[in-house]
């Protein structure tokens, strides 16, 4: 074995490697519940690949079969609708545990220096995943898929000047079809993937140069005994590989529920008008992207129509997501974790997490001025906390953060 | 070897002239691969104009049809629809009524203005059913005093289930909604007095 391990080692630097990642790599001792998702974010991405590898070898990317091929694989392939409903589920799923994953960087700070990049590169992954997840609710080609793509491809035809010229190209013809669905295909199932991929490997090879914040959001690195590892600091494996497996056993029990029991999820995960097959004469009576998308959806509703344009309101749809990161360069709070920050801060923090909760639930609703105006209120408040961070994040006096972790 | 020292400056050049080189050769590269992307020849080819039959068309009644991937309303007026069209009571509620602000290309210029369908044929219209907010097709509600729809200042037209856009029963967009624009008018003439040609101009008479 040993002699195994040395023969790859003057050829492939693997116990280096081994070492580095898992064996030597410091972790906090502190972490808590928030601290599980990042993982468990692993674990979807290689969920999502293998069961659509497996869809892959059924599915047909052809406006006349797409339909009636996943209808194939749900009835007809042994075992299909199961790695179906994986797949589909998982998608939901998957964004769950990015948006918690996000909400822990919020709540310690993680964005703060030094980790600024692996900020940038996780904004990065998830707008990639945005684009994935919407891709591949067109490939099923159901009344959702067409006319959730005729909305969101829309929105490129509005840039001014190259705007039209820009829609045709995108879809390859002159309305959703045919070119349209082949291409995403290819998009969904090879080039984001990859991209994936490799922006997963350079995240956590980010993460691990730096080192991991945790709750208290301070630098373990800065208190180092005799023989220069952190104090506070566990090795990775065994001690989080043990935990981690023990946190995917539990998700997997939930999910499992979820697949066997509730696929759709009342419409949530799976639209109910997706199981009729896509008609480009009659838009569904009501349309709403899935839950994952449905804050910056809301956004672009809620702006309205400037200079004959409704340029404006896909403006603020990215903005919304482009804004996030800018984060790290916004809080100038001494400060990381929630934990040490000022009240004011807190009770901003939450006015956020409940706006952009607001504009996902608002944006499944239908369109009524109330709506609208909430919508309205809600944007206001999204943007607000971006725009006054600067100025918010030094307000108030913050507690004293200890120099070793708590708990 | 005699005495060289390295003219930095002359390399500079040559990695700077090189590199342009290279990246207009990478940009000709790219351009085949974008080109793929740009609707094929079939895809141009299909989309040859379309006839259609309104002789069963009964007032009220709306048919839907394809005509370059995109739906097409043919729909009959009755006298009532066509008066509210021209009334100051609807038109108080609109954007553009007569086509001549932001939706001044949304129809050709042989409809008339405040029905928007070929000249002593008011009472059929032609209008595409794609909203031009982000392309969804309105539903079709013909009804005068819809409740959900505004009760008394909705005088019957076309609802966009997506965005909330409204339009009137000429595909005129009402003010104060996401949509920015009336409703496209395509080209079309008729062949006969019951025969729609969509997708060519009428012949000036």
């Amino acid at each position: 074995m040993n002699n195994k391990q040395s023969w790859i080692d003057q050829r492939f630097p693997l116990s280096k490697v081994i070492n580095e990642h898992l064996a030597e790599y410091y972790t906090p001792r502190n972490f808590n519940f928030w601290y599980f998702f990042g993982g468990l974010a692993v674990v979807m991405l290689i969920m999502q690949l293998v069961t659509g590898i497996f869809l892959t070898m059924h599915y047909k990317p052809d406006a006349e079969y797409a339909f009636a091929s996943v209808e194939y694989i749900m009835r007809d392939v042994e075992w299909g609708w199961f790695i179906r409903y994986m797949h589909s589920t998982g998608a939901s799923a998957f964004f769950v545990i990015i948006y918690l994953h996000m909400m822990r960087a919020l709540l310690y700070g993680s964005y703060k220096g030094p980790r600024e990049l692996i900020w940038i590169l996780g904004m990065v992954l998830y707008i990639l995943l945005l684009a994935e997840a919407f891709m591949g609710y067109v490939l099923p080609w159901g009344q959702m898929s067409f006319w959730g793509a005729q909305v969101i491809i829309s929105l490129f035809g509005s840039v001014p000047i190259v705007g039209p010229d820009l829609l045709v190209w995108i879809l390859g013809d002159y309305a959703v079809g045919d070119a349209t669905l082949n291409r995403f295909f290819s998009l969904h199932v090879v080039v984001i993937p990859l991209i994936l991929v490799v922006l997963v490997f350079l995240h956590i090879v980010a993460l691990h140069h730096v080192g991991s914040n945790n709750p208290d959001g301070i630098e373990i690195k800065k208190n180092k005994d005799a023989d220069g590892i952190p104090k506070d600091g566990i090795p990775f494996h065994p001690y989080f590989t043990i935990k981690d497996s023990v946190v995917v056993v539990g998700f997997l029990w939930i999910f499992c529920a979820v697949v066997f029991y509730a696929p759709a999820l009342n419409g949530y995960f799976l639209e109910a008008p997706n199981f009729i097959e896509a008609n480009p004469l009659k838009t569904p009576e009501h349309i709403a992207p899935l839950w994952y998308l449905t804050p910056y959806y809301s956004v672009l509703r809620a702006i309205p129509p400037l200079f004959g344009s409704q340029f404006p309101g896909v403006l603020g749809m990215f903005a919304a997501l482009g804004v996030f990161f800018l984060l790290p360069w916004l809080d100038r709070s001494p400060v990381k974790s929630i934990r040490y920050r000022s009240p004011i801060y807190k009770w901003i923090l939450g006015t956020f997490v409940v706006s952009f909760i607001m504009l996902g639930w608002l944006g499944v609703q239908p369109v009524t001025p109330l709506y609208v105006l909430l919508a309205r209120i809600f944007t206001t408040l999204y943007f607000s906390f971006f725009i006054l961070m600067p100025w918010f994040s030094t307000l108030g006096k913050t507690k004293e953060v200890p120099e070793r972790v708590t708990g | 070897m005699s005495e060289q020292t390295i003219d930095l400056k002359k390399r500079r050049f040559l990695t700077k002239a090189t590199s342009v080189v290279g990246a207009v050769g990478v940009g000709f590269a790219v351009w085949p691969f974008l080109s793929t992307w740009k609707p094929s020849a079939k895809a141009k080819a299909a989309g040859a104009p379309i006839d259609v039959d309104i002789s069963k068309l009964e007032a009220g009644q709306l048919v839907r049809v394809l005509w370059r991937k995109k739906p097409v309303w043919i729909f009959k007026r009755d006298e009532k629809a066509l008066e509210s069209l021209d009334s100051e009571d609807l038109i108080k509620n609109l954007d553009d009524p007569d086509g001549t602000g932001n939706s001044k290309n949304q129809q050709p210029n042989y409809v008339t203005s405040n029905f928007r369908a070929i000249k002593n044929k008011e009472n059929v219209a032609v209008i595409v059913g794609v909203c031009t907010h982000l392309g969804c097709s309105p539903t079709y509600r013909p009804e005068p005093g819809a409740a959900d729809l505004g009760g008394d200042s909705w005088k019957g037209g076309f609802y966009c289930p997506c965005h909330g856009s409204k339009f009137d029963l000429a595909g005129r967009v009402y003010a104060g909604v996401p949509a920015p624009t009336n409703l496209v008018i395509p080209p079309y003439q008729y062949v006969t007095d019951s025969l729609i040609r969509i997708g060519v101009d009428q012949q000036k008479t």
